[in-house]
């Protein structure tokens, strides 16, 4: 494939993001007009404040959310893809997600086994994202610390696999010890969700997503090389060591961020690269780190806007659909081409 | 000595290669002194085991020695940083390549990884390289392939072109030539005198083919249990070096023939 048919693609992919953007902005459960919806982006006034409000204040977050979550996600799955230089890999593989899930488990669930310690004060806005990345930070702690022990990653992956069953283990005995009303609460949460978050929250949320997407240019050249395997890497003059931390950094600061604001989103990590991979058949990093975000955000566009079609009343749970999605992919993918690359 | 030492591009100084596993190390092999000379194509012998993998990979640096030293243009190597190195040795492994979808030019391009730039942009003088090293190696008809499509002897052609491009002083390939068949064999050494005395680069080699060794190599070194040779194939014959080759029950080397004959 040649540098043109590429640029026809980002093409096609920009319009296309674009385009749902819009859609997603405009469904919801809620009817507004077109015209208000146009009216309230471009500055004016709608036929009614409520509508303003609805569009300002939720949908207009949750669209930049969606688009935040795709493309963070998707990069975090194909950094661990070419790091592992592991189809399999992805942000839930290293048992971040898990982590991230543990530390809110503990907030919502802890409080029946620990009595008020933990529940002291009341649940603000901030104590969830604030537990989830406290518990994704800890798993990482724990993952860089073995990778810095072991030298074989595949044995990193294991090891994050592990870590990630021994989150779910803790997980199960707080819900079988928790009651209803928690359990209930901390259910909902893993069901997933881009809505509810403030501007407040969306801004600290694009400062960690921004930070680690910057860390994506120091390695970017590396990447590539990393295709070759670890040796023919370091003999082509790159920091194998300082590399994969910062790797690491990277996806457990966007996973464990993601996870906070957004509850544990599965598959998108895995399924987009491959997606990226096939429609524009390169392995070159250049053309795939800026594809998968894209790719990345139109499908969370995508899945939410899936979520809110079916009753104008609910809203489906984001993760149900993101895995309603993702699993036949994978596995059509997998029919198809018979293999996966990294 | 000293007429030798402006002549050569590495040596080592007792060198003792092996590996570290549960903090106990593992001991291949022991005072290892050798130098390569520029511009010299050297072939390493030795049967299966006895280190040779091991020896290369210590003096690239994939590995460290467990004791001695290595002197890289009478530089310690540990004195390298590892951009530095990369610019200095290149190598050609025996481990598979992950499975990927980079094209032979794409992969062939990853060789001027420590020239170009942090985007990695391609200057008009990398894809000169590019270009040279296919001719060279004979593969500029599969530039566009997937590195996947090629058969054994192509993709050893296109990890030797790799090698080239990162145009380096040194070069060292470990066993280029397993699982090739004698016709491809015989073009990877062609290739490789070629190099050497076309670009003037130092070329060490790990291959168990005694007979091309001989023939094309300027020196030929040999690792045994107990000792290390390096010399011209010519004196190694003269002085019986070949026959400690092998255990001597089943084969021994022929000095008219100059090679192996069953007993």
């Amino acid at each position: 494939m040649n540098k043109t048919s590429y640029k026809k693609h980002f093409l096609f992919l920009s319009v296309l993001g674009i385009v749902l953007f819009f859609v997603n902005i405009s469904l919801g459960s809620v009817m507004i007009p077109i015209q208000d919806i146009m009216a309230v982006l471009m500055g004016e006034n709608a036929n009614k404040e409520s509508w303003e409000i609805i569009v300002l204040n939720f949908r207009i977050p949750k669209a930049i959310t969606a688009v935040m979550v795709g493309s963070g996600l998707s990069v975090s799955g194909l950094l661990m893809q070419t790091l592992f230089r592991n189809p399999l890999a992805g942000p839930f593989v290293l048992g971040i997600s898990s982590g991230a899930s543990l530390g809110v488990a503990f907030l919502l669930l802890g409080s029946s086994l620990f009595g008020g310690v933990l529940m002291s004060g009341t649940l603000s806005n901030w104590t969830l994202p604030i537990a989830a990345s406290l518990g994704a930070f800890l798993v990482l702690s724990a993952v860089i610390f073995a990778a810095n022990n072991v030298r074989n990653t595949m044995s990193i992956l294991i090891i994050g696999l592990m870590f990630g069953s021994f989150a779910s283990a803790i997980i199960s005995v707080l819900s079988y010890f928790s009651e209803a009303t928690q359990l209930q609460q901390f259910v909902f949460w893993s069901f997933g969700s881009l809505g509810n978050l403030s501007w407040n929250e969306i801004l600290v949320f694009a400062v960690f997503y921004v930070l680690a997407m910057c860390g994506i240019f120091p390695i970017l050249k590396s990447l590539n090389s990393l295709l070759l395997g670890e040796n023919y890497a370091k003999s082509l003059g790159i920091p194998i060591q300082k590399n994969r931390n910062i790797i690491l950094l990277i996806t457990s600061i966007l996973t464990g961020v993601i996870t906070a604001f957004s509850g544990p989103i599965a598959f998108v990590g895995l399924a987009v690269p491959h997606l990226a991979r096939m429609l524009f058949t390169t392995s070159n990093h250049k053309v795939l780190v800026p594809a998968t975000m894209l790719i990345g955000a139109i499908v969370l566009l995508l899945c939410d806007i899936i979520a809110q079609l079916p009753t104008s009343e609910h809203t489906l749970p984001i993760n149900a659909i993101t895995s309603l999605f993702g699993a036949p992919v994978v596995i059509w993918l997998l029919i198809r081409k018979k293999k996966l690359y990294v | 000595m000293i007429m030798e030492s402006t002549n050569t591009i590495l040596r080592t100084e007792n060198l003792h290669i092996g590996y570290t596993a549960k903090k106990k190390s593992i001991s291949v092999a022991k005072n290892i002194n050798f130098h390569l000379q520029k511009g010299s194509f050297v072939a390493l012998l030795g049967k299966n085991g006895i280190g040779k993998s091991t020896l290369l990979r210590t003096i690239s640096n994939v590995q460290k020695p467990l004791e001695g030293a290595i002197f890289m243009d009478e530089k310690p190597l540990e004195s390298y940083s590892t951009k530095s190195l990369a610019t200095a040795i290149s190598l050609v492994l025996t481990e598979r390549l992950p499975e990927s979808q980079l094209t032979v030019f794409e992969l062939i391009a990853l060789g001027r990884q420590p020239h170009t730039n942090w985007v990695d942009q391609l200057t008009p003088l990398d894809v000169e390289k590019i270009e040279t090293a296919m001719t060279l190696t004979e593969i500029t008809h599969l530039s566009n392939q997937r590195y996947y499509e090629l058969s054994d002897g192509q993709l050893q052609r296109v990890l030797i072109a790799r090698a080239l491009a990162q145009d380096t002083p040194l070069i060292i390939l470990d066993e280029p030539t397993a699982h090739l068949d004698l016709h491809h064999t015989l073009q990877i050494f062609k290739v490789l005198k070629k190099l050497v005395s076309e670009t003037s680069k130092t070329i060490l080699i790990s291959t168990h083919e005694v007979n091309l060794a001989i023939k094309f190599s300027d020196e030929i070194a040999l690792m045994t249990e107990n000792s290390f040779h390096k010399d011209s194939p010519k004196n190694l014959i003269e002085n019986n070096i070949f026959d400690t080759l092998f255990p001597d029950e089943i084969i021994r080397f022929d000095k008219t023939l100059q090679q192996f004959v069953m007993k």
